[in-house]
């Protein structure tokens, strides 16, 4: 597999209205992402994880250091609109991004950016919509849409770009279980899809369904590994302000009243093959 | 509630006026309207009225609907008729003090309002029948020869759009504030109209924030979309002329030789 984003000593700080930079929102960050990869990104608040995606999208340009998406450099602003053409990007407040009163019509803004042919644009939006599950609610008003559904609606508008990767910045943070539910699935889906996906997230147990996790704290990378390995230092997860999803903590405590759980569990499914298939 | 307003008036329905590319609209609306002023007589302002009650026909939009863009204005024709009446010289048909009604002014009177009536009907005929963003994207495509001279029609038409997508998130918001501040003990509905007006400060400040927090996350979605502007944009639904178009250009075209003929002659 190919290198789609590489990071390489990355400092960003944000400055005041003097122009004086303030401290490093994120301090000497280095790595890379596999394309086809699925990576999230957990931290606690101010950790400096969401100004991570922006500047993985060029809307925030590194102080010092690279960034370099599908080969090109953030700093060259030649290659801005590849750029995020080909890293799309979801924000966390479904109503802040959708620009059209119409659902097709916004899902149609970013194609209609690239000057792409109506015909071409049409068909890009009704299949971005048919991916989300959301073909049939192609005519109606944003704001009449739940949560969940405007946040599908925001997915498909990024999909109809046809990106390499989609950086989701926090897309549950504002919705209900259920609506939080289709995201993830979505994301999943587009995962098998092929699309590199970075999930920023607060939730530990969607953290938990990546492949690879990065914990970030004050700016800095403190963990980078598997959600396996990740979860198996409950110790550190919890020094960062952080918890392990619901079934490590489960199986923790029932490793911890002497029942042989076998090596870390990070989700449900796991978790309940545990139980069942050790036949207690 | 407050997330079932419609946008804008647009009646939803399949007709012929329905149909028409939103520019053929607007500018046969504006054609309307001015053929309005150059009509001279009633049997004129008689003509427009037989010829937009056709329209309305055609459209298959309840009439109630129609009338009811006239409520808001009726003061306004009420108030135009009276001073109508009273401001002309002339054959005197009763007095009232210092007032006096004359026959011109009462014949003036009638002939501003019934204008003043077809002008809101016909002009309120193009928003129930053109979705907003049909509209927006109309009058971009008509601004557009204006660039030249340095008229933005794309951001004119863009801000529209945005307008019209967020005065419902924006009616949410101010709900949302105005519950806040009733929760700890704000009270919107006694007090005389000033001190109403007072109260609603507190509710401005933090919608104003609000918004602009709205803008600033919404410029940078649009930006992470590839916004740039409108040079090199284009649009998944074209507007398209058909021969329907063309059949109303022809009608409009009729009806403004029409009245310039009734100004020309009657007149």
């Amino acid at each position: 597999m190919s290198k789609f984003i590489e990071i390489q000593d990355l400092i960003f700080a944000y400055t005041d209205e003097s122009g004086m930079a303030k401290c490093n929102a994120i301090d000497n960050v280095s790595f890379t992402v596999e394309k086809g990869s699925f990576l999230a990104v957990i931290g606690k608040n101010g950790s400096g994880k969401s100004t991570l995606a922006k500047n993985i999208n060029a809307l925030l340009l590194p102080t010092s250091g690279t960034v370099l998406v599908g080969g090109f450099s953030t700093k060259d602003e030649d290659h801005t609109w590849d750029i995020r053409q080909r890293a799309g990007m979801v924000f966390q407040n479904p109503d802040n991004q959708i620009v059209s009163a119409i659902v097709e019509d916004d899902v149609a803004f970013g194609p209609e950016n690239l000057g792409i042919e109506p015909e071409v644009i049409r068909e890009r939006v009704d299949r971005a919509l048919e991916n989300v599950n959301m073909g049939a609610y192609k005519k109606k008003a944003p704001h009449l849409l739940s949560g969940g559904q405007k946040q599908r609606i925001a997915i498909a508008g990024a999909v109809a770009m046809r990106p390499e990767c989609i950086i989701f910045d926090e897309p549950t943070a504002m919705l209900d279980p259920s609506g939080r539910r289709e995201v993830l699935d979505i994301i999943e889906e587009l995962h098998k899809d092929g699309i590199t996906i970075i999930l920023i997230t607060h939730f530990m147990e969607e953290a938990a369904r990546a492949e690879r996790i990065i914990v970030m704290d004050d700016g800095k990378i403190e963990m980078d590994g598997s959600p396996k390995d990740i979860f198996e230092d409950t110790e550190k997860i919890r020094a960062l302000s952080l918890d392990v999803p619901p079934a490590t903590e489960l199986a923790g405590r029932l490793r911890a009243k002497g029942i042989d759980m076998g090596e870390i569990v990070v989700d449900e499914d796991d978790l309940i093959d545990r139980l069942t298939g050790s036949g207690k | 509630m407050i997330r079932d307003i419609t946008l804008g008036q647009y009646y939803r329905g399949e007709s012929f006026i329905h149909d028409l590319d939103p520019r053929t609209k607007i500018v046969c609306t504006l054609v309307y309207i001015i053929m309005l002023f150059i009509a001279g007589t009633f049997w004129g302002l008689a003509f427009s009225a037989l010829c937009l009650g056709v329209t309305v026909a055609v459209s298959k939009v309840p009439p109630a609907f129609i009338f009811r863009g006239l409520k808001p204005v009726f003061l306004i024709i009420l108030f135009t008729f009276v001073l109508n009446m009273f401001m002309y010289d002339g054959k005197i048909i009763f007095e009232l003090g210092f007032l006096h009604v004359t026959e011109e002014g009462l014949h003036k009177a009638f002939f501003m309002a019934a204008r003043l009536i077809l002008l809101i009907i016909g002009s309120s005929l193009l928003t129930l029948t053109t979705r907003p963003i049909g509209l927006t994207d109309g009058i971009e495509s008509l601004l557009k020869p204006l660039n030249k001279i340095g008229v933005p029609s794309h951001e004119l038409a863009m801000m529209m759009t945005i307008a019209l997508r967020f005065i419902p998130t924006l009616l949410e918001e101010t709900d949302k504030i105005m519950k806040a501040q009733q929760a700890r003990g704000a009270d919107f509905e006694t007090g005389n109209i000033f001190s109403r007006a007072r109260k609603l400060i507190p509710i401005l400040v933090p919608l104003f924030i609000s918004a602009f927090r709205i803008a600033q996350d919404m410029a940078m979605a649009m930006e992470a979309r590839c916004y740039r502007g409108g040079e090199g944009r284009t649009r998944m639904n074209g507007m398209k002329m058909t021969a329907k178009d063309g059949v109303a250009w022809i009608l409009i075209v009729l009806f403004a030789a029409a009245l310039i003929c009734e100004r020309i002659l009657l007149a």
